[in-house]
């Protein structure tokens, strides 16, 4: 291999790519500014619905109960449910949105509870619906204090005191760090960050430096040089490799820099750390990671961008045009999705199989990684196994690149 | 120098099964001469100059370019030819000087012999108009000249051009046509493939047809012309390919 031309290659690519609006487009401009504005866009999207959800007072509309005034007269001093008059369209309505859950007391509930009886309280809503979820946990909360209440005032007339039904109390203390409890938060979503971002990022400059030349005429032009297809094949691929890390390390700087922003917001009890007040404290805080985690990740992603820069070179070569080559690589996000969304599944767990599978094994690596937990013997068979399929594809790229039937296929 | 012996290239489709698409071809072109390859459509010329061009690999039979055999030294055989082709396209996004300049290194130039070459080749072809500009914004014309400088910058002693003038306007092909003469008068050995006959007519020292991968004859115009007692070139490739009609 001639290192001279190989260079030669890379920097006319690279000063091709960077003079052409797509190749700045899809690896610059998409993941420096349109990533962070999704994330922050979705995200105070998203908490100005929940916070909505959680300031309004819902609509609960109470199903008999006639004959007992006092739960009545109780659930109607609730501030926190707007009691309505009952219909007999109830159902639609929930359904509607327009309720967002309905009570139904048993006949006699005052008197059973009265007599000691068993009475059961039902509680009707809209199963997965925001507001109609906060409604129900508001009357569950409303009901159990009752009960309590209601069991309280029994022991206390027997003479009893409130802690024979409550002899101790439960309380959760967190003792993990925080970039542990981040790791476990964000982990599963950051190595899936770079997997895609790796992938669309080689994904433009590989068509376009193949079957994007052979389509313009221009690959026959470098082929009738004197540069070695090795040498040529390197180059081309060295600058897709460029293109990959290059939107990963972009969309990186530029969250890291959303998340600091983020963080210097809340500090200053700006607009999010408002919000935070709302309800959600636990957004007051961000996830913390540790950093060396997630340099370790970014090196770990080296060999699987290697892959897909040879991968994607490679089945690209194949089309005859730039359209063609499209239709061929597109699909293979899906592919490389699945095992990427598979790391965050609950119990996929990494073990010696799994750590040889592509992608999958990246991803479950990353969660323990930013979490501060280092399987050395883990991390040295998925480095390996990955620099071998980076190493396979890179070979079966430059075989490609020798094939007549491929380079030039009409 | 080129020398072809028993050139053979098959290919293998799904329907048709084994194409011939270049079936035992032997020629010389020697300096100084234009070797007019003459045929149809998919008659095999853009083959022969391929392999010729060490783009494809003979499954047969073998050649040597400016001495160097194309199985073995590909690469000096590339390094000794100047190809251009209307499927030669240039890059868009790069300027003239940069196109000429990046072929130059690719060829082991110095930055100071390219800086000197690219001046005496725009002179040539009058290309200080527009050498910065890039050449997504040319004219057909500008990027003929753009690409001949680009065909001509290690200055090959062999050039092998496969149908340059296909699809260009006149002044365009009559830029092709003065080069390729200015490069036979320098002594290049130029192998010049085209269905034009006319361009045959003005240009070709020898001419070889070519019909269905064979070389089906071969010869001086005047030779062709005694061989088949007819001074029409169409008329003596009409015969020579046995009459029958050639898809155009």
């Amino acid at each position: 291999m001639n290192w001279s031309n190989v260079v030669t290659v890379y920097l006319k690519e690279l000063r091709d790519s960077l003079r052409d609006r797509r190749t700045l487009l899809s690896t610059i401009v998409v993941p420096t500014l349109i990533m962070p504005a999704i994330i922050l866009s979705a995200g105070t999207i998203t908490y100005k619905i929940v916070n909505k959800a959680r300031e309004e007072i819902p609509a609960v509309m109470l199903l008999g109960g006639d004959d007992s005034p006092v739960i009545r007269a109780a659930l109607g001093a609730n501030a926190k449910v707007k009691l309505v008059p009952a219909t007999a369209d109830w159902k639609q309505r929930i359904i509607d949105k327009k309720l967002r859950a309905a009570v139904e007391l048993p006949p006699g509930f005052d008197a059973a509870l009265g007599h000691g009886e068993l009475a059961t309280v039902k509680i009707y809503n809209y199963e997965s619906e925001l507001r109609s979820g906060f409604a129900v946990n508001e009357l569950r909360r409303f009901f159990t204090e009752y009960r309590d209440k209601t069991v309280t005032a029994r022991l206390a007339a027997q003479g009893l005191p409130a802690s024979l039904i409550k002899p101790f109390e439960i309380r959760s203390a967190n003792v993990a760090p925080p970039e542990k409890v981040g790791g476990n938060v964000i982990g599963g979503i950051i190595p899936y960050f770079f997997i895609i971002l790796c992938f669309t990022g080689a994904m433009y400059p590989a068509i376009d430096l193949t079957a994007g030349e052979k389509e313009r005429g221009t690959l026959e032009t470098i082929l009738c040089s004197p540069v070695a297809r090795i040498d040529l094949v390197v180059g081309k691929f060295l600058l897709v490799l460029t293109a990959s890390l290059a939107t990963v390390l972009f969309s990186l700087l530029s969250m890291g820099a959303t998340f600091i922003l983020g963080g210097i917001l809340l500090a200053q009890g700006g607009g999010a750390a408002a919000a935070a007040r709302g309800g959600a404290a636990q957004m007051a805080t961000l996830p913390t990671l540790d950093p060396l985690g997630l340099l370790a990740v970014l090196a770990m992603v080296l060999p699987l961008a290697v892959l897909f820069a040879a991968g994607l070179m490679t089945i690209a070569l194949f089309a005859k045009s730039y359209k063609e080559a499209q239709s061929y690589v597109s699909p293979l996000i899906i592919v490389i999705i699945l095992p990427a969304m598979m790391a965050m599944l609950p119990g996929v767990e990494l073990n010696t199989r799994l750590a040889l599978v592509p992608i999958l094994n990246l991803s479950l690596v990353s969660k323990e990684l930013v979490s501060g937990v280092w399987h050395w013997h883990y991390l040295a068979m998925i480095f390996g196994s990955s620099c071998l399929y980076a190493a396979a594809a890179l070979a079966l790229c430059v075989r490609m690149f020798n094939r007549d039937s491929v380079i030039f296929r009409t | 120098m080129i020398e072809a012996r028993s050139l053979t290239k098959l290919f293998q489709d799904k329907k048709r099964g084994t194409i011939r698409a270049v079936d035992d071809v032997s020629f010389t072109c020697r300096p100084g001469q234009i070797y007019g390859l003459l045929g149809a459509n998919g008659a095999g010329k853009t083959t022969t100059l391929r392999l010729l061009a060490t783009l494809l690999q003979p499954t047969s039979g073998g050649a040597t370019v400016a001495g160097c055999d194309v199985r073995l030294q590909p690469e000096k055989v590339r390094a000794n030819i100047g190809f251009l082709a209307t499927s030669t396209a240039l890059y868009g996004r790069l300027t003239a000087r940069e196109t000429i300049a990046y072929f130059g290194r690719l060829n082991g130039m110095a930055p100071a012999q390219i800086a000197a070459r690219t001046r005496q080749l725009a002179d040539e072809l009058g290309l200080h108009e527009f050498l910065d500009r890039r050449v997504e914004k040319f004219s057909t014309g500008m990027k003929q000249k753009t690409s001949i400088a680009r065909t001509l910058v290690h200055d090959p002693a062999v050039l092998v051009l496969d149908e340059p003038t296909l699809g260009l306007d006149v002044m365009a092909a009559r830029t092709i046509v003065r080069f390729v003469r200015e490069c036979r008068d320098r002594g290049k050995t130029v192998i010049y493939s085209t269905h034009v006959m006319s361009e045959v007519e003005k240009l070709c020292d020898v001419i070889g047809i070519i019909h269905h991968g064979r070389l089906v004859a071969e010869g001086t115009l005047e030779r062709l012309r005694t061989r088949f007692g007819d001074p029409d070139l169409e008329e003596i490739f009409v015969r020579a390919v046995g009459g029958e009609e050639v898809a155009a």
